[in-house]
């Protein structure tokens, strides 16, 4: 049994990761090949893994996660100011500092679970916007974004040509350089910024992996399953959760500093409510609690907020144009609101659809229909308990 | 003192919507064990009613002036709206005093969005866990935020207050302090009133009513007063309709002072929540109280002797949220929590 699994789990990991870093290839066909979205596909991923394993495991349900992607954007953006254009010290930076402030959030909000949990996060993700967008300006620059500038210090690499602003690298390669590859009628673009946060994605994946297989993603999973027996047995569950929280914000510090690493600038409205409901709906729609859900999740959201934000009701209008006049109309006023500017309504309805009828997210609807395809008609009391344990172990994956 | 004085009247009229939204949270919260994330929303659709029923009363005719002209040689476009035509100066006073006739507008509309919203989405989520409760209201919350965006569009649509309430009074020559010291805005005081008037109202009825005895019978303990035969499940969608009208309200008075705007109620929700858990989750009087309160600590907060103190940093933003981290630290429970409630 065991030993299936960590098979199952290689070959999991290795599939991944071949899908990962042939992202330019799978995703160009959709049209969703090219950079700046591969990039937050894979920067997206991240931010929902750390985020799926503090919900997904625990079962606390954190709405101020946003709080950590903007204080590690935010600590990212001043190392590259300081220090160096490099990435390296950045990243490492916001990964600390926003370990440390999760810490400290943590520590608070932990005292209390279930809905003040959630409240309570809200509470200190709308503080840290506030503190960003007015208290705080000398540090964040307010409204207008901390930017890299040009007559930043830099201590270690101050001697970038003059009237030019700089980019950041990694050991002298430009996150933002593409080599552009035709093949077979298709362009297809390899980034560098896409494979830096590809690999980080997929190291931070298999350290997650490795997490939900610990004895220590165990006592996470059972915190969320009875959290009152398990401190009735004698065991203090709130360092584990602690624990499982600082974690998580510093995958949000990590998916900050990437987000910076690419396009450096840093505002406060990436601290905002909406951003942490975004990370929530990743998960959700994904499948709170699965190794890839989180994943498919962001990348969904991520390539339809890019789709259906750019469609009109010109585009709609053409779409129908081989009905009727007025049925088209009638149509075109139907679907318009839900696209373009209206995209987010859209992505309140499936969310709320998710919610109501799939509360296990994408993963257990494909599981859903693998079960169905499997066995197509339900035959006999012995098929039962079988397939619990396969849907438990598919679950996992 | 008179400074003090002016402190206090400025935050009563954010403090008087703190308490009347986290009153509805309250009555919704302790009676059906569900956090609404949508209620903003709720104070959101209450501030639009007195937008639709100002924009129906001021729908004007157009009639094109035989004589007069425009500067610019045009015959002169003589705008009359359709309910002057009709009732004359009733109907002018009518448009003046819409506001107060959107209250009569919100409360069925509310009471309907109210109790669809728990018929058709929040009944079927009581034995789901909390987090889907969480979700599935923030999902509605956002659907009828962009609803209200694809409406009315982005941008606040300011709303008049009726004109003998316009400017401001001399609290302080009133009190018998000196002349233009403690100048404060009639409608906020009127708002101020008219929270009272509500709150009151609730309490009241909760109080001295059949109804509301049997209400906060089920509020304590929901299974027994079932067993007695009571249908309790319909007296609790009764105050999920009360607490929907109770915020619409609030946000139909409140035009005046903030314009109405898409994300007016998600602005308002994230405090008062903060409000609610500060008063202590499930207690009514605690939801009031721990609203005036931080109403009021949020105004002090904005004085310019409090921002030279903290070398200029100004913390109004923010006094609220550490207020709440000081209490839950200092009093888990909050304010007037009870013990039992949300501990889960």
């Amino acid at each position: 049994m065991l030993k299936t699994l960590r098979t199952n789990d290689t070959a999991l990991m290795i599939l991944f990761s071949l899908i990962v870093l042939a992202g330019p290839l799978i995703l160009a066909p959709f049209g969703a090949g090219y950079p700046d979205l591969m990039q937050r596909f894979a920067i997206y991923g991240i931010f929902a893994i750390g985020f799926n394993i503090l919900f997904g495991l625990t079962g606390y349900l954190s709405f101020g996660h946003a709080a950590f992607l903007g204080v590690g954007s935010y600590s990212a953006v001043w190392m590259l100011k300081l220090l160096s254009i490099n990435i390296v010290p950045a990243i490492i930076f916001a990964v600390v500092v926003s370990g440390l402030f999760a810490l400290l959030i943590g520590y608070i909000s932990l005292r209390r679970s279930g809905i003040y949990f959630s409240i309570l996060t809200l509470a200190f993700a709308q503080m840290s916007f506030n503190l960003a967008y007015s208290v705080l300006t000398p540090i964040t620059n307010g409204e207008n974004g901390l930017q890299v500038e040009l007559d930043d210090p830099r201590i270690l690499d101050s001697a970038t040509g003059p009237g030019q602003l700089p980019v950041p690298s990694l050991f002298g390669m430009d996150m933002s350089s593409t080599s552009v590859v035709h093949f077979l009628g298709m362009d297809l673009q390899f980034n560098v910024g896409f494979y830096v946060s590809a690999l980080i994605l997929i190291a931070v994946f298999y350290l997650s992996l490795r997490i939900f297989r610990s004895p220590f993603g165990m006592i996470l999973r059972a915190i969320k399953s009875n959290q009152t027996r398990l401190n009735y047995t004698g065991f203090n569950s709130r360092p584990y959760t602690l624990t499982a929280f600082v974690i998580s914000g510093m995958y949000a510090g990590l998916a900050g500093a990437l987000l910076v690493c690419m396009d450096p600038l840093a505002g406060p409205e990436r601290m905002q409510w909406t951003a942490s409901g975004e990370v929530v709906l990743m998960t959700i729609l994904g499948g709170a609690g699965t190794l890839v859900g989180p994943v498919l999740g962001a990348g969904m959201i991520k390539y339809f907020e890019n789709i259906f934000s750019r469609m009109n009701d010109v585009m709609v209008h053409d779409w129908f144009s081989a009905l009727p006049g007025w049925l088209n109309d009638v149509l075109t006023n139907v679907i318009s609101p839900f696209l373009g500017s209206g995209w987010q309504m859209s992505l309140g309805l499936i969310f709320m659809l998710v919610v109501i009828f799939l509360p296990g997210g994408l993963v257990e609807g494909a599981n859903r229909i693998m079960n169905r395809v499997q066995r197509p008609s339900k035959s006999g009391p012995v098929s039962g308990p079988v397939d619990r344990t396969t849907t438990a172990n598919s679950k996992e994956s | 003192m008179d400074a003090f004085l002016l402190q206090i009247l400025n935050g009563l009229d954010k403090g008087s919507a703190y308490a009347l939204i986290a009153l509805g949270l309250t009555l919704i919260f302790g009676t059906l064990g569900v956090v609404n994330f949508a209620h903003g929303a709720l104070f959101m659709i209450g501030a639009f009613c007195t937008v639709v029923l100002n924009s129906l009363f001021t729908l004007t005719k157009v009639t094109i002036s035989a004589t007069e002209k425009t500067p610019w040689g045009t015959p002169l476009e003589i705008h009359t709206p359709y309910v002057q035509l009709w009732f004359g100066d009733i109907g002018a006073t009518m448009i003046d005093y819409s506001v107060f006739w959107s209250l009569l507008f919100a409360i069925p509309v509310m009471l309907i969005v109210g109790v669809a919203m728990e018929r058709g989405l929040i009944k079927h989520f009581y034995k789901r866990p909390h987090a889907d409760q969480i979700l599935v209201t923030f999902g509605l919350a956002i659907v009828l935020q962009e609803i209200i965006k694809q409406i009315f569009g982005a941008n606040p649509i300011p709303q008049p207050a009726p004109d003998a309430f316009v400017g401001s009074i001399d609290i302080g020559a009133m009190l018998g302090m000196a002349q233009n010291t403690v100048i404060y805005p009639i409608w906020r005081l009127i708002y101020f009133l008219f929270s009272a008037i509500v709150i009151g109202g609730v309490f009241a009825f909760l109080q001295y009513t059949t109804f509301g005895m049997v209400v906060r019978a089920g509020m304590a303990d929901r299974e027994t007063v079932g067993l007695l035969g009571i249908n309790i499940d319909r007296r609790f969608t009764a105050m999920f309709g009360l607490a929907a009208v109770v915020t619409g309200l609030a946000g139909a008075m409140y035009t005046p002072i903030l314009s109405p705007n898409y994300h007016m109620g998600m602005d308002f929700l994230v405090l008062c929540f903060v409000v609610v858990v500060v008063g202590g989750m499930g207690s009514l009087t605690g939801a009031v109280a721990a609203g005036f309160l931080l109403g009021i600590l949020e105004s002090f907060a904005s004085m310019p002797a409090v921002k030279e103190f903290l070398l200029g940093f100004s913390i109004d933003q923010v006094i609220i949220y550490l207020v709440a981290v000081i209490i839950l630290l200092v009093r888990p429970r909050g304010l007037m929590g009870r013990k039992g409630v949300m501990e889960t």
